[in-house]
């Protein structure tokens, strides 16, 4: 465990003094996998052989004194949305259970290339669809600081599996909040990048104008390392920004005097946890006395923000998840009657309830005569929620408040109440909506469960929010906090 | 508006979806319950608002007209359920 | 019975047209047609989770091009849409098409029926993905899918119900294609379904104002198939009509065997296609500058050809029709003009023989080895003398088959004209001696007799002989 609390600098100073192997690095993983993951259930499919393998490579390498990428050697978990050729990718769905890709996704590409070794792919609400893991079709993910709570979701077994040191970096992929509401209820360091910064080719789509990959790290510094890593223009994603990538890790100066940051009342206001709104508070003193200012700002349409989310993501998920018709992959249903037969049986046993019911909500968003009613009015919407950020990063440069009004809650209580599930998404479902980029990192515990506060930046300027984050983490011990296992 | 029992039955089969009638009574009120929650949205005056397709103002994202290599037959058909010939297979379709 | 007296028939076309891009629309497979199935297919093409779409250039440039000489309007912003539906050759269970942006729209083809020329409005052109290759099993257990095809750029032309019978509906699609061929962007063969052609057919009494209720007719495979179909389909339209029964609105297939057309589905299946913007695409933004520098791409149009071949050349309308409905005849006819000045000689030899040949043999110009150059110089020497037309047929059938050039041909099979007076004066006298009886008999007035003697004079000649000295020399030996 102390072996991934290293900085990743000395990681890479005891390899290349031959103190340490990525053979060691790679054994330290599956220890504590094997150790850990029994309680957690943070992986739906390990890469032991595979991992070995590449790891005896890159010693070979190192042996010959190759050139070394940015993330050498460091065990990875890849959220099992993200495709890996040749190893199980499942979206933690049963329509998937045997999915064998044909190819990788680009970010899986830039992993290879930086030389991280893919540890596993790791437990996630189905089809990224959740906020609690629950959703997994095969098991919940467990909080590494509570076992009896849930870890967030839907990038819930990677938040998890960095949290109990099973790996150095994992990868999520956040679309309403699904990267950053679980580290924060994990403890942990979350970004979700600006949209377009990150190739989303072979990110299995859930709502393709909202989908964005992001690190989940122990800390800011790693963040910075590994979105160096995989962000960048990529020509097989026509969304993508064909922007200059700027050096992330040379942003962490320490330094915040100066920054504006703006606090919206509406994300401090009615449903939070008096707990989180103090650490919250506390963050912004810390801030005060580095010498950052901030005053509180209105993001007027934040009440609008999760009806707009789930009526967009759930049309562009009944689009996407419709390629899942047991012709080509996935599980076909037994002895069909017919082709219709086949469809639906198929994908009713194929797909858990919440994404049904979001499959459901979309086609029925969707539907002739209710297109303009629901799908075009919440595009609109939209639009005025981006322009709220726009007008206040007129005059700020950051806005800062919580990732979720609450902390991690019980595993099944909110299980069969959809709407309510939606809520806990309300400080991070407006920020997905504008596109901008955002970060979770730890700022206190409430009732022994970490806070998470979130630091939003403007449209591809990361580096100004690592900076803050890193600034901030400096000058407190939340990150340094490890769960007992 | 609010979902009939009928809407359902209607959206399930658009969506390919086979729903035991315990599925059906538990989706016709969830998605009630949603989109009354979303009707909030008719609080706002929209019709002057341009709609947000996407985020960032990219236009214009083409490829050059190159053949790249495609994959075999053999791993085209690697995940089929069912295949012959060099094909995927599915029941008769009839027509 | 369909009386065209008493019914109007009201005729939309729905036609795809598949663009010849070297790649496919959304990813780099090839297009090309006849390969062992599911070899041209990758993530993207065959829909597996996570893959992403991304514009073939050319597809767009193709579209934009197809429309302008379609003399549509071409859309400042475009963009594409999402039409959603399962079907096993469809990946991704949607299609990736235009719903309310299309390249272009409001555009027009003029047609020539009977010697009329007729304009038939287009309401739209958009671009969209083809769909992949269904083959049935015998004996009903199971369907295969080829997704070689998928993906294929596609434009859907979408006609004003402008066309009034099945024979503009023929004249429309033979425009159509004709226009395709022109600007290069397909090989618009509807044997090989590059060209696909769904109609829509009602009928109503003369004084009637609202159209009749429509079929929908499909699986028309050549466009004498469209043709026959919509003859079918007002035959059958006007039975239920004359009967007092009511048309239904439904889709019907054109079986070409049996020459009659089938209810497909009787109660149109409620398609709700839920199109939505697709979220994987950027929108497209054509400028000016972009719009000129397609349009300049786009060659003369058949109707312009055609416009000067009757000017310039002094073509009859008819022939310059048929001339110009194929580019590359059109092509050939001007290849000849540069080796003679005679086009009406070019024309009459590619009306008839060429194109008889080509009829005759089902074939089409490029399996053909003569060149317009070699008939223009074909041509050229019958002009000055060197063969006669007798010849120019020996030398013409010669080209075809080896596509020599006609000097050779003329000097390896000896086949000069012989125009030297003596030379032909000696053949009369030996014939003119040879036979008597005719001789007498054109003496005693059979002027026919004269032709079998310049008969014999041709054949003694090999054919060889000037045609005009030998008429000459044979009269003014007889009347001697």
């Amino acid at each position: 465990m102390a072996l991934f609390d290293l900085r990743l600098q000395e990681v890479h100073n005891q390899l290349k003094k031959k103190e340490l192997s990525v053979a060691d690095l790679v054994d330290a993983s599956y220890s504590r996998i094997a150790a850990t993951d029994d309680s957690i259930k943070a992986f739906l499919t390990l890469n032991e052989e595979g991992a070995r393998a590449a790891a005896a490579d890159l010693d070979k390498a190192l042996a010959e004194d190759g050139e070394q990428g940015l993330l050498f050697g460091l065990p990875a978990g890849i959220k099992d949305n993200i495709v890996t050729e040749g190893l199980l990718t499942t979206c933690a769905s049963q329509f998937l259970r045997n999915y064998d890709p044909i190819y990788d996704a680009t970010v899986t590409k830039k992993l290879k290339a930086a030389q991280s070794v893919t540890i596993g792919k790791l437990n996630m609400d189905e089809f990224a669809m959740g906020g609690s893991n629950e959703n997994s079709s095969f098991y919940p993910t467990r909080n590494p600081w509570n076992t009896d709570y849930v870890p967030g979701g839907s990038s819930g077994g990677s938040a998890a599996s960095v949290a109990a040191g099973q790996v150095y970096f994992a990868l999520g992929s956040d679309t309403g909040g699904s990267i950053r509401q679980p580290a924060a209820y994990c403890g942990i360091v979350g970004l979700k990048p600006t949209y377009g910064l990150v190739s989303r080719f072979g990110l299995v789509a859930f709502a393709s104008s909202l989908d964005q990959i992001g690190p989940l790290t122990k800390n800011v510094e790693d963040s910075a390392y590994v979105l160096q890593s995989i962000a960048g223009y990529d020509p097989n994603d026509s969304t993508s920004a064909n922007v200059e990538i700027p050096d992330y890790v040379s942003a962490l100066t320490g330094d915040v005097k100066g920054l504006r940051i703006g606090v919206p009342k509406e994300y401090l206001g009615q449903g939070i946890d008096p707990k989180v709104k103090e650490a919250v508070l506390a963050a912004l003193k810390q801030f005060e006395s580095l010498g950052a200012t901030w005053e509180e700002v209105s993001l007027p349409h934040t009440e609008y923000a999760v009806a707009t989310y789930y009526l967009l993501a759930s049309s562009e998920a009944s689009s996407n998840l419709a390629r899942f018709d047991g012709v080509r992959y996935g599980v076909r249903a037994d002895n069909p009657d017919n082709l219709l037969d086949l469809y639906r049986k198929s994908r009713s046993q194929g797909f858990g309830p919440e994404v049904k019911r979001r499959i459901m909500l979309g086609t029925y968003a969707l539907s002739s005569g209710y297109y303009d009613a629901y799908y075009l009015k919440a595009q609109k919407v939209r639009t005025l929620i981006k322009q709220d950020f726009d007008n206040v990063f007129q005059n700020f440069d950051l806005i800062i408040g919580p990732t979720a009004p609450t902390t991690a809650f019980p595993i099944g209580e909110q299980v069969g109440d959809p709407l309510t599930m939606y809520l806990n998404d309300i400080c991070t479902i407006p920020v997905s909506l504008a596109g901008v980029p955002a970060i979770s990192v730890p700022c206190g515990f409430a009732d022994g469960l970490p806070v998470g506060l979130q630091i939003i930046g403007k449209a591809f300027d990361e580096r100004t929010v690592l900076r803050a984050a890193h600034a901030y983490e400096q000058h407190t011990e939340h990150h340094k906090q490890r769960p007992r296992l | 508006m609010s979902i009939t029992r009928t809407d359902v039955e209607h959206v399930a089969n658009l969506a390919r979806l086979e729903l035991s009638e315990q599925e059906k009574e538990q989706f016709e009120g969830q998605l009630n319950a949603i989109l009354k929650y979303a009707e909030k949205l008719n609080e706002l005056q929209t019709d002057d608002v341009e709609p947000t397709t996407h985020v960032l103002p990219v236009y214009n994202v083409m490829r050059d007209d190159a053949i790249r290599e495609s994959v075999s037959n053999e791993t085209a058909l690697r995940n089929a359920p069912e295949d012959e010939d060099g094909q995927f297979k599915v029941p008769a379709v009839l027509e | 019975m369909f009386e065209p007296n008493k019914y109007e028939t009201v005729v939309g076309l729905e036609v795809h047209v598949e663009l010849h891009t070297k790649s496919k629309i959304f990813c780099g497979c090839s297009t090309s047609f006849g390969a062992p199935p599911n070899s041209h297919t990758c993530p993207v093409c065959l829909g597996h989770p996570g893959v992403l779409p991304v514009l073939n250039r050319q597809a767009l440039e193709f579209a934009m091009k197809a429309a302008m000489a379609l003399n549509c309007q071409i859309a400042d912003v475009s963009k594409f849409d999402r039409k959603n539906y399962f079907y096993p050759d469809s990946p991704k269970a949607y299609q990736i098409s235009q719903f309310d942006k299309p390249v272009g729209e409001h555009g027009w083809i003029d047609i020539e029926v009977n010697g009329r020329t007729k304009r038939i409005g287009i309401t739209r052109l958009h671009l969209e993905e083809d769909a992949g290759k269904l083959t049935h099993i015998d004996g009903g257990f199971g369907s295969l899918v080829d997704f070689n095809r998928v993906g294929t750029p596609l434009v859907e032309i979408v006609s004003e119900p402008d066309i009034r019978s099945p024979e503009e509906a023929k004249a429309y699609l033979e425009k159509l294609k004709a226009i395709m061929l022109y600007c290069d962007v397909s090989d618009v063969k509807m044997e090989e379904g590059s060209l696909r052609c769904d109609a829509n057919i009602s009928i109503r009494p003369y004084d009637q104002e609202q159209f009749g209720t429509r079929a929908e007719l499909k699986n028309m495979n050549s466009f004498r198939g469209v043709q026959r179909g919509l003859e079918y389909e007002e035959m059958r339209q006007a039975d239920i009509l004359d009967s007092g029964g009511k048309v239904v609105q439904e889709t019907r297939r054109w079986d070409e065997t049996q020459g009659k057309t089938f209810t497909m589905r009787s109660k149109e299946e409620a398609h709700d296609y839920r199109y939505f913007p697709d979220p994987d695409l950027v929108q497209i933004h054509i400028d000016d500058e972009w719009k000129a520098r397609v349009r300049a791409s786009i060659p003369e149009l058949p109707d312009a050809r055609k416009a000067r071949y009757t000017a310039e050349f002094g073509l009859p309308s008819y022939d310059a029709e048929v001339i110009t409905a194929s580019k590359k005849l059109a092509d050939f006819f001007e290849e000849s003009l540069q080796y003679t000045k005679d086009a009406k000689s070019v024309s009459n030899w590619i009306m008839g023989d060429l194109l008889g040949y080509l009829n005759a043999g089902g074939l089409e110009l490029e399996d053909i080895k003569l060149t317009g150059q070699g008939l223009g110089e074909m041509i050229g020497l019958m002009e000055k003398g060197t063969i006669s037309s007798k010849i120019a047929k020996t030398v013409f059938k010669e080209m075809l088959e080896t596509g020599k050039r006609p000097q050779q041909i003329v000097e390896e099979q000896g086949l000069v004209q012989i125009s030297d007076e003596g030379a032909i004066a000696e053949v009369v006298d030996r014939i003119v001696s040879a036979n008597p009886q005719s001789v007498e008999d054109f003496k005693a007035g059979k002027e026919k007799a004269i032709g079998f003697l310049v008969g014999q004079v041709m054949k003694e000649t090999k054919g060889k002989a000037n045609p005009a000295l030998v008429n000459k020399l044979l009269l003014a030996r007889l009347n001697q």
